[in-house]
């Protein structure tokens, strides 16, 4: 397949920035959410770094609530590939039984994935760690930094942020503080799809159209992935042939009904689609300005 | 599809460019059906278009943003037409954001400016347009805004842009175009204009498809920035960066700058696969024939075109913290893939970001444009900004907070340095030592106003001259009525002021003395500088350690009351800041230690070289 220039372009960007977050920082790590943009982030992280191994582990945060499948392709992948998988949960919330049913999709994000990712690099002590966003999924991310400073604790104070200027990023910190970097910020959502064409990058079978089990919630399909699933009075899982156009906890994660069951369909519906990807995430719904207020908390 | 277009989007909040940006989202497609139902809501919140859509809302992504209904930071936008891709940087354009919008045109290829027809070119556009011109954007689309206010008077915008195009030559702009547009109402905006029959121009989206790059990066001689030097294993050794400009292919002969060693590229990895060649954009690791000695920060060029170093220049400068800068501070810089200490030696005047106007100026503050020299402690390879942006361009660093503080661009190199050269003397430091028999060394007194400090000094000096040593003290007081006397109190001044006296300080310790310096000296940073004159070991901060009330109770002259009573600027303690040593070598407490004990402290900590314990 020939080579997009676009694509060309973006993959040179974001091979600089990952070698440029090493070369300036000690203690580095990935985060691995399994998903399609934690794919195209670990083919271009490997790039970056070729001949060699990659540099830093990779942190994935298991609220214990992700898709099977998703858990399956993890565990599968960092045996072909090689790298160092390192896995969090936060045990106190565990142990508290913090689930996004009872506990609200508000509550349960704040305590099984931001609390558990700051307990993570803290204990780990990593002063940087890199993430799969991108400046098109939501407004408060168009303003976020490549390189994005985080004070003690992992706040983010979106008026406090460094300038950026040019590709001559500010990666110095003192003791406590963070860095968070984001190597596909200039990607777009039909960037990583047709990457993921053009690579042949391995991806969840998630995101690909298949009959499964379904019931509709406000408008939208949830896919009873596991007996967990409270089941309201008058529910009852019906099979749809639907997929994933992004993965998370599965309970707050929408299915789409779609055909799409290769790479290039999904690539056509996601040039034409009508609808955000983040649509189906429920917790971007919490309130106006959530996903800023949980950045400022530390979330991804 | 061509390359993407990267565009900034500069004009105030009644200009109408959010609204502009969000038509061009809009229009475009790119607004999804569940970011329509979100800005419905927000409309109703916080619009300004009644029951209409409100665009703008699209673009301010920030909480504070909506709720002033401002923007307040750079939102990266991307849209794309059946011709082209785009990134849109839009940016705040009030003065005090003139380090966003800034940021913003560092990576941008053309400029989208607005104004609003009603008014004309104003101070703002000025503003805007030479902040572009200065970050070497090349291209400005003028897009004369509001016409249907003003009737879509042909006249009225042939007068605004013939303003325009002669204020835009005097920078160095020639690549300019202009269009009449209604971003209310998408008028020649997407689709050509029934109101503005008089012109028969491309409407802006055609104009942003149309658009070519002002040069192709890949011409010119080959220029690499080595970012990281990979070398996973003793069989291999690769020198990994983005190429900044030119071709490279494998056989090529090289030069390494700074150090000027020579060698041939035996291959190229790009990203990860073998390649012959490669060009400007690419991210590449290149393995050279030879062993030489690379590291990050050198820059690999064409052998027959190597890349000059220096490490004094002249650059103009773009300040970007509440922090003023001042001249002689020592700040981190980063150019392309160096580190090094430095300083902003000068300031040779302020622009005046509205008038253009060069006006005399010690210090810059928060937005303030000026052209300086620059002084790094290690020279970098560099070429000037108007050339080459990558290897022109570099950040300021402040060293306590690590905020980017300043962004600044090269213009040449200063040759000064290199003809003042270094006498070799006979007689050395050590044998100047030898002969008074002592060790010399440093011992610096800081602490606020009244804190002790001369007194302890003077008991100190006494002691060690009964012993038979040879010392010198350099007062604060004393040196202010002569060597320093033309020094005032302003922050940049104390910054000379401590420069010189540390400089004095270290004249007399290679002269074989024991010296004392007893001065407020406040900054954290100029302390540092300080220390780093002197061999390690030579070098003793003493921090004499007195709580400001109780300074400010014994007040030996006056001073405290002076200053409360506003009759005393910038005093240390009272309206300007005095930053605590970290970690002294000594400290004196001296509300439990009398004098006679804190001068008995210094001797114990003086038999031990400074740094041990």
């Amino acid at each position: 397949m020939a080579i997009d220039p676009i694509l060309a372009e973006l993959e040179a960007e974001s091979i600089e920035i990952f070698r440029e977050a090493i070369a300036t920082s000690p203690k580095p790590v990935m985060l691995y959410s399994i998903g399609k943009d934690s794919s195209v982030m670990l083919r271009l992280a490997q790039k970056a770094f070729a001949p060699g191994p990659l540099p830093f582990p990779l942190l994935h945060i298991d609220t214990t609530w992700k898709f099977r499948e998703m858990i399956a392709f993890r565990d599968r992948m960092a045996r072909e590939a090689g790298f160092r998988l390192l896995v969090h949960t936060n045990r106190e919330g565990l142990a508290e039984g913090i689930n996004p049913f009872t506990h609200g999709s508000e509550r349960y994000t704040d305590v099984m994935k931001t609390v558990a990712l700051r307990q993570a690099l803290d204990s780990l002590g990593f002063e940087l760690a890199f993430g799969g966003a991108r400046r098109d999924e939501e407004k408060s991310r168009a303003k976020e930094r490549v390189f994005s400073f985080r004070a003690k604790g992992h706040r983010w104070d979106p008026k406090a942020q460094r300038p950026e200027l040019w590709n001559l990023y500010n990666t110095r910190i003192n003791p406590g503080e963070s860095i968070r970097v984001f190597p596909l910020s200039n990607w777009t959502e039909g960037d990583v799809w047709q990457y993921i064409e053009q690579e042949r990058i391995p991806i969840v079978p998630l995101y690909f159209a298949k009959p499964r089990p379904v019931v509709k919630r406000s408008n939208q399909w949830i896919m009873v992935d596991d007996e967990r699933l409270p089941l309201e009075k008058g529910e009852k899982p019906e099979m749809r042939t639907v997929r994933f156009r992004t993965l998370g906890c599965y309970p707050l994660t929408a299915a789409i009904e779609s055909p799409a069951a290769t790479v290039a369909d999904i690539v056509r519906e996601t040039l034409a689609a009508r609808t955000s990807e983040r649509q189906g995430r429920l917790i971007d719904h919490d309130g106006a300005g959530s996903m800023e207020r949980k950045k400022q908390e530390g979330y991804f | 599809m061509k390359r993407r277009l990267r565009l900034i989007t500069c004009g105030s909040v009644d200009d109408g460019k959010s609204t502009l940006v969000g038509r061009l989202l809009y229009e475009s497609k790119q607004i999804f059906e569940d970011q329509l139902h979100a800005l419905r809501a927000d409309s109703k919140r916080y619009g300004t278009q009644g029951e209409e859509i409100d665009l703008a809302l699209l673009v301010d992504g920030l909480q504070a943003e909506r709720e002033q209904g401002i923007t307040i930071d750079v939102a990266y936008r991307f849209f794309a037409t059946a011709e082209r891709r785009f990134i849109i940087a839009d940016t705040p354009g009030h003065e005090q954001y003139t380090r966003n919008m800034a940021t913003a045109a560092s990576t941008a290829d053309l400029a989208l400016i607005l104004l609003d027809a009603r008014k004309g070119v104003l101070t703002q556009t000025r503003r805007h347009t030479r902040i572009v011109a200065m970050l070497g954007v090349k291209q400005v689309l003028l897009a004369v805004n509001k016409m249907d206010l003003v009737g879509w008077s042909g006249e009225t915008f042939e007068n605004i842009v013939r303003d325009y195009r002669a204020f835009a030559a005097e920078l160095g702009l020639t690549r300019v175009q202009a269009l009449p547009v209604s971003a209310l109402a998408g008028d020649n905006v997407t689709f050509k204009s029934r109101q503005s029959p008089w012109y028969s121009g491309a409407t802006l989206l055609e104009h942003l498809e149309q658009a070519q790059p002002d040069h192709d990066p890949a011409q010119g001689a080959f220029r690499m920035p080595v970012q990281w030097v990979n070398r996973p294993n003793a069989e291999f050794r690769g020198y990994c960066g983005r190429i900044a400009q030119g071709r490279i292919a494998v056989g090529g002969s090289v030069s390494v700058a700074p150090s000027g060693v020579q060698a041939r590229v035996k291959s190229i990895l790009r990203a990860a696969a073998d390649v012959r060649e490669s060009e400007a954009g690419e991210s590449v690791t290149l393995v050279l024939d030879r062993e030489v000695d690379v590291s990050r920060g050198d820059v690999i060029a064409e052998a027959a075109q190597p890349v000059e170093a220096s490490d004094q220049f002249e650059a103009r400068m773009l300040w970007m913290s509440e922090k003023p800068l001042v001249a002689g501070r020592p700040y981190l810089l980063k150019f392309h893939s160096r580190e090094v200490g430095g300083s902003i030696t000068h300031i040779k005047y302020r622009v005046d970001v509205n008038s253009g106007a060069q006006l005399a100026a010690k210090s810059l503050a928060l937005n303030e444009i000026g052209e300086v020299t620059v002084s790094i402690d290690r020279p970098v390879a560099f070429e000037p900004y108007q050339q080459n942006r990558r290897l022109g361009a570099f950040i300021v660093v402040d060293r306590l907070t690590n905020e980017t503080a300043g962004a600044g661009m090269l213009a040449f190199a200063l040759r000064r340095a290199s003809n003042i050269h270094w006498q070799a003397l006979s007689v050395s430091k050590d044998a100047r030592a030898a002969l008074k028999m002592q060790r010399p060394c440093c011992l610096w007194f800081t602490g606020l106003s009244g804190a002790g400090k001369s007194t302890i000094a003077d008991l100190l000096e006494k002691r060690l001259h009964a012993d038979g040593r040879h010392t010198y003290l350099l007062d604060g007081d004393n040196v202010r009525h002569g060597l320093n006397r033309d020094l005032g109190f302003t922050e940049a001044d104390r910054v000379e002021n401590i420069r010189r006296v540390a400089e004095v300080a270290k004249l007399m310790v290679d002269a074989g003395l024991l010296v004392i310096v007893s001065f407020i000296s406040p900054f954290r940073a100029e302390r540092a500088q300080a220390r780093a004159l002197f061999q390690p070991g030579e070098f003793y901060e003493v921090f004499v350690d007195t709580p400001l009330a109780e300074c400010e109770r014994r007040d030996p002259k006056g001073l405290y009351g002076k200053a409360r009573r506003g009759e005393l600027k910038n005093f240390t303690g009272i309206d300007s800041a005095y930053e605590k040593p970290e970690a002294p070598d000594v400290r004196l407490d001296t509300a439990s230690a009398s004098p006679t004990q804190a001068v008995e402290q210094i001797l114990a900590k003086l038999d031990r070289p400074s740094g041990a314990t």
